[in-house]
């Protein structure tokens, strides 16, 4: 039986269920989870960024009233194997708590169970470590020359990756290349931009810190862990894996987390900690982040640099691009840090048909924390340096920004298209994205502010920028976790509907919009259905959240799930009314055969026979309840195109966001007040990133943005009202026609300012400039335009 | 050890506490009202927000001890005979939450805001939560939340 979908829950802008718990205090976050004889833990960590561990004295923490018990990071290393990554990346040696050497500051070292998180932090501070103190590397392209320090001997010039090419001439594999296409191209440039771009690193700031109970019971040998995680199910192979339990041993469970942003991907060496200490002493113990701890030991995002050189036609054509990238990753390879940067080399294309593309990636270690995934995770960056290159063609040329991007989108009729760099997009109307934008934008007459504005002398700019971003992830094929999801539905003996998924939102709403879905499906009001997630012994299976894959994969499988129970729940009606299956029609909560509603049976009635099914159907199993694996055959490619409007204070280099137009086409929507609220958390971030958020090393290692008092964070006066507008092009690869929206917002933000402050400062001959646009920065610059013949600064 | 006596959500409830307990600590660990977030250690987030005798506190600046004798209301005591607040309203329903996690300390101080101003302008709403950060939301539809209060009062 096939199971339309049926327009109307979805597509509503139906209220959050989630609120009602969250807006009275009444969430349960793992900071609020207490278990009886529960301990707690606190660690000490390196506060130098390069040292060799001469001496560890704990006997003062030991000593002190309430402490249970004190480890060292070579006592921890006697009950845990070295960290694990999730890619099949070179990755050097990493222990959950560092051994001989310190590579970052930040970096655990000892770790001390007390009675509570006081008198914890007492006995940490009381451990004195004495450092042979090593010298450290914070630039990436220095510490490629292997000076003035070398992070792991085994790496030598501390290249993490050597350079890894992809594009037009590459082989699949990476081991054969052929320049002559890309080579062509550069030959028959008549114009070519070449610039050097940093994409600066970020700090994800989840508003929870990140947090661990975990809880071995030797009387049950069982471990049940509470994590601020996005993927419960990794969390639950990975502390198997570590701790030397069976998957059936353990139990994984995130309950309320707050915020993720790709930060809380990864399994840290805290959780790993957490459960071998509990197992160890056989008690429960708790760790909760300090925010100025979470600064240096959670993981950062993007920290990228780009040599960009793209090759045009005087009419704006591009025939070649050419993106040399030096990924600086930190101290180590966490779980998925080392595929992160390759995202940014396979969306190199953007929303163009270049016909030659060569990219090469290069990842390096230095002195700093790892980086691992950030909201778009390696899309920004690549839309970061392909818009600006973009933009700097356009000035070049004295063209329209939307013109030279007009001049080379991929076209609507060539999807699916195979890109250069082996991305396959499954749909996209780019032209129809960037036309949506001019008109709600109303660039002309913006064009005409502008100009109005700078005859008065202001500092006026106007930045434009499309995106294509990777959703739905992905097919088995390029995730080791596999990348399926997971779901189960069982219509309950009342009538009432449980579903279960294998995503695990944190703040993204799908209790809500899945049991939009859902409520569809079944023809059942909304109030019937419970979603249940984040608790690996409810939700047999599952993967995670993470990728914008909650909808295309998650609820794809959700939907197969219910189509399965449905089905099953078709017999059991068929054989009360006496009728065929082909004729029920679902409605309000009753089944009934079409043109008879009167006879109509309740899903309660059906599901009690189901459930005592006296006479048995011939060929049916008692129950309802069914479950699917989906497997995406691809991922999804959203797109979209942003519009800036920003003027920078010629006194004070001051820049102000006047004005930002959104146009975010994401499919399908099921719930476009959630998918709002989405891309204004993604705008939110990305804007962030290009004029408020900065993470400063000084050259000894030591992070100067460590707290919220010296890392600017967004706050609601940075922003003026986001105008948000879309156009809808459905995917192919499942049934919504939905493709994703959770970190689309951070993609065209980021250079849609830049670009608008370049063109403020374009009377000064700018035409390029790093991110993130500090005052001071703009400030010296007005002070000190660049001489004309010299052109673009950094 | 200190003893105090607090007035929480219109109870007196009393404790032996360390004179460096922040409050807090005190109201989540001693009084299980975990709907109090802690989201720093400097007092920049704003995630602990409480009413102090009626104005708005960041509960991390503030050890027990200083609030002994004083009237505290958490996001616990916000909704009055299983009525929401309208603020919890407006956060409701102008989806003005994602993670959750800021949304109490974000919701009290607001509550203080439009004590101060009841008819405030979005330049108003937006410099009344600069003391709280938001990760998720944007902030937008935290200050469409706070108009939807608002005016729902101006109604009356």
């Amino acid at each position: 039986m096939v199971t339309p979908v049926l327009p109307k829950l979805v597509g509503q802008r139906v209220k959050r269920r989630e609120d009602p718990r969250l807006i009275q205090g009444r969430g349960t976050y793992v900071d609020d989870i207490k278990i009886a004889g529960m301990q707690h833990l606190a660690f000490k960590r390196s506060d130098v960024a390069h040292g060799r561990i001469r001496a560890i004295d704990t006997r003062a923490a030991e000593a002190m009233e309430g402490v249970e018990a004190v480890f060292t990071g070579a006592q921890i290393a006697e009950l845990l194997a070295p960290m694990p990554i999730g890619t099949s990346f070179p990755s050097p040696p990493h222990r959950a708590l560092a051994v001989d050497v310190v590579r970052y500051g930040g970096e655990p070292v000892a770790v001390v169970v007390a009675r509570d998180r006081y008198v914890a932090r007492d006995a940490a501070d009381a451990i004195a470590i004495d450092y042979e103190i090593l010298p450290a590397v914070v630039d990436p392209e220095l510490a490629m020359t292997g000076k003035p320090a070398i992070l792991h001997p085994e790496f030598e010039n501390n290249v993490a990756l050597p350079p890894l090419p992809n594009g037009t001439g590459v082989s699949r594999d990476g081991k054969t290349v052929d320049d002559s296409a890309i080579d062509k191209a550069f030959a028959e440039a008549e114009v070519v931009i070449s610039q050097r771009m940093v994409n600066h690193r970020v700090v994800p700031n989840t508003m929870e810190p990140r947090g661990v109970v975990a809880h071995y019971e030797p009387g049950k040998e069982s471990m049940t862990i509470w994590s601020s995680t996005q993927a419960p199910h990794i969390l639950k192979t990975m502390i198997a894996a570590m701790t030397g339990l069976g998957q059936h041993q353990v139990r994984a469970i995130a309950p309320e987390v707050g915020g993720g942003f790709g930060a809380k991907i990864n399994i840290y060496g805290e959780d790993y900690v957490a459960a071998a200490i509990s197992k160890r002493l056989g008690i429960p113990v708790k760790w909760v982040e300090d925010r100025s701890e979470a600064f240096v030991a959670t993981t950062h995002g993007r920290d990228l640099i780009a040599y960009v050189d793209l090759a045009a036609k005087r009419d704006g054509r591009v025939l070649g691009l050419k993106m040399r990238l030096i990924a600086d990753v930190g101290a180590y390879n966490m779980l998925l840090t080392a595929a992160i940067p390759t995202l940014t080399m396979m969306m190199a294309s953007a929303t163009y048909d270049i016909p030659a593309i060569r990219a090469t990636l290069t990842e390096v270690f230095t002195n700093k924390t790892p980086t691992d995934a950030y909201r778009g995770a390696g899309r920004p960056e690549a839309t970061y340096f392909v818009e600006r290159a973009m933009d700097m063609l356009a000035r070049e040329l004295k063209m329209d920004p939307a013109d030279v991007r007009r001049k080379n989108f991929i076209r609507p009729d060539k999807f699916p298209f195979t890109t250069q760099t082996g991305a396959v997009y499954d749909s996209g109307n780019y032209e129809a994205a960037l036309d949506r934008a001019l008109e709600a934008a109303n660039w002309k007459q913006l064009k005409g502010a502008r100009d109005a504005a700078r005859a008065e002398g202001r500092l006026v700019g106007l930045g434009l920028s499309m995106y294509v971003e990777v959703c739905g992830f992905g097919p088995s094929s390029g995730m080791a976790t596999g990348g399926w999801e997971h779901a189960q539905v069982t219509v309950e003996r009342d009538g009432r509907i449980t579903a279960v998924t294998g995503v695990s939102p944190h703040g993204q709403g799908n209790e809500t919009t899945f049991a939009q879905m859902l409520a569809d499906q079944f023809g059942v009001p909304l109030e019937h259905i419970t979603i249940h997630h984040g608790d690996t012994a409810v939700v047999k299976q599952g993967i995670g959240t993470f990728g914008s894959r909650s909808q295309a994969v998650g609820g794809t499988a959700l939907h197969l799930a219910g189509a399965r129970v449905k089905a099953k729940m078709a017999r059991f009606a068929a054989e009360l009314l006496e009728a065929h299956e082909e004729d029920l029609v679902f409605e309000s909560g009753t089944i009934f055969v079409r043109g008879a509603p009167a006879a109509a049976k309740t899903f309660a009635e059906v599901a009690a026979y189901a459930y005592v099914p006296v006479p048995l159907p011939e060929g049916l199993e008692p129950g309802l309840s069914e479950e699917a694996f989906f497997e995406p055959s691809n991922m999804t490619y959203p797109f979209g195109c942003h519009i800036a409007m920003l003027e920078i204070d010629r006194e004070t280099g001051e820049p102000r966001l006047l004005k930002f137009v959104a146009v975010d086409d994401a499919g399908n929507l099921i719930n476009p007040l959630i998918v709002e609220g989405q891309i204004h958390g993604g705008l939110a971030q990305g804007i962030g990133q290009a004029l408020i958020e900065e993470t400063v090393y000084d050259q000894s290692g030591q992070l100067l943005t460590g707290s919220f008092l010296d890392y600017a964070l967004p706050r609601a006066t940075d922003f003026p009202r986001f105008e948000l507008h879309n156009t809808v092009t459905p995917t192919p690869l499942n049934p919504f026609g939905a493709k994703g929206i959770g970190e689309a917002g951070t993609l065209g933000s980021t250079p849609a300012v830049v670009c608008a402050a370049v063109d403020a400062l374009s009377e000064l001959g700018v035409k390029h400039i790093d991110m993130m646009l500090r005052p001071e920065k703009l400030w010296r610059i007005i002070g000190t335009p660049p001489a004309p013949a010299h052109g673009g600064r950094a | 050890m200190a003893q105090v006596s607090i007035r929480v959500n219109g109870r007196v409830r009393k404790g032996d506490v360390e004179p460096r307990l922040l409050l807090a600590h005190f109201l989540r660990e001693h009084l299980n009202l975990t709907g109090t977030h802690v989201g720093c250690d400097t007092s920049q987030c704003g995630a602990c927000t409480v009413l102090i005798d009626g104005r708005s506190a960041k509960s991390c600046t503030i050890f027990a001890v200083q609030a002994d004798g004083c009237d505290v209301t958490t996001i616990e005591g916000l909704a009055r005979d299983g009525q929401l607040h309208p603020l919890q309203e407006g956060f409701w329903e102008e989806h003005g939450l994602q993670c959750g996690y800021c949304t109490p300390g974000m919701i009290m101080s607001a509550v203080d805001l439009l004590n101060d101003n009841p008819t405030p302008s979005e330049r108003d709403i937006r410099e009344g939560i600069a003391g709280n950060f938001c990760r998720c939301t944007g902030y937008q539809h935290i200050v469409n939340a706070i108009q939807y209060a608002a005016n729902k009062a101006a109604r009356k």
